[in-house]
């Protein structure tokens, strides 16, 4: 973002830039259909008719990670699976968000062991945790929620230095 | 049962001292099996009409570590036509447990076996592709044995938060 750059903060110039930016992205963020265990289970009752996804601009749930900019990581992620959420994540691109769903992702849960990866912040960098298991679908439209809240705060030095 | 009984005698008559009934707990009956003589049993008993046990339910490995003979590969055979479950178990040493595949009998011993070698080290001769099932390829170690460590981590309450935060890996990018 080359114009902050040169012109400095232009104020009311670029919050407006800033705020129609982030409102579109929270407006249209398609989640990346995969799903790992239980969690994926509340995560496709949550996109369902009774606590509808669509309404947060989530209407359908892209298969390919080129075409998808949140990365909901639903269940237990172990060692086997670890380099292939890391090529997922490393497939989409940027403007990404990931939302670690459930307690399995986001310290290991209930596991403590050989197989399961203690916390999937160990592999990728996760902007919202969700505590539950699993959560029920509420709980992961708040951790949405949430997640909506922080990409309204960001900005456009925030966009800076992320590229 | 009496259909079963017939069958672990037959068994005991055709292959002599390789078979030995263990005990009966309801309605089902075990039997050890030398390990040598594992795919004439079970060839025996899928090819014979009268018995036809032709489901093989389930083929797991017991570990008893540190007893000799440490482990124990069981298998347990399902005759549909008569509905009875005949378990066979086959003992086998600590070091270097190898014991002839059953695929050809039953070739859905193929992912049961390779998840045996996976979990417990006990190499099948003549299996068609004996790899790893549930760890990763380069895994080293059988995680199932008695004595691999749990492989657990520390776990962070807050007494101990910061020490372990400092400590644990955390991805940036």
């Amino acid at each position: 973002m080359g114009i902050e750059q040169k012109l400095g903060n232009l104020g009311f110039v670029t919050t407006t830039l800033e705020n129609a930016v982030n409102w579109s992205r929270t407006r249209a963020m398609w989640p990346l259909l995969s799903g790992l265990a239980c969690c994926a289970i509340e995560m496709m009752v949550a996109q369902s008719a009774d606590y509808d996804l669509s309404r947060f601009g989530m209407e359908l749930m892209r298969a390919s990670p080129r075409q998808s900019d949140l990365f909901i990581i639903a269940g237990r992620v172990t060692r086997k699976m670890a380099p292939v959420i890391r090529r997922l994540y490393d497939q989409m691109p940027d403007p990404k968000w990931v939302l670690a769903m459930g307690d399995c992702c986001s310290c290991g849960g209930i596991f403590n062991n050989y197989a399961i990866v203690p916390g999937v912040d160990e592999i990728i960098p996760v902007d919202v945790y969700v505590a539950g298991c699993p959560p029920r679908p509420e709980g992961l439209i708040h951790g949405i929620v949430t997640l909506h809240e922080k990409v309204k705060k960001e900005g456009i030095r925030y966009w800076y230095e992320k590229s | 049962m009496d259909l079963l009984e017939k069958v672990v005698e037959r068994l005991q008559r055709e292959f002599g001292e390789g078979v030995q009934p263990l005990e009966e707990f309801r309605g089902e009956i075990k039997a050890s099996v030398d390990p040598s003589l594992i795919v004439p049993v079970c060839k025996f008993l899928h090819d014979e009409d009268d018995f036809s046990f032709n489901f093989l339910i389930a083929l797991t490995c017991v570990d008893f570590w540190p007893q000799e003979p440490r482990f124990m590969v069981v298998y347990q055979l399902y005759s549909q036509k008569n509905k009875i479950i005949l378990g066979l178990r086959a003992y086998l040493p600590g070091s270097d447990p190898r014991i002839a595949t059953v695929e050809s009998v039953y070739p859905n011993a193929n992912w049961h076996e390779r998840e045996v070698y996976d979990m417990f080290g006990v190499t099948f001769d003549g299996h068609s592709d004996l790899r790893r099932i549930l760890m990763p390829q380069d895994w080293e170690g059988h995680p199932q044995r008695k004595d691999y460590p749990l492989g657990y981590e520390e776990v962070q309450f807050s007494f101990n938060f910061d020490e372990i935060d400092k400590r644990k890996k955390y991805a940036r990018e």
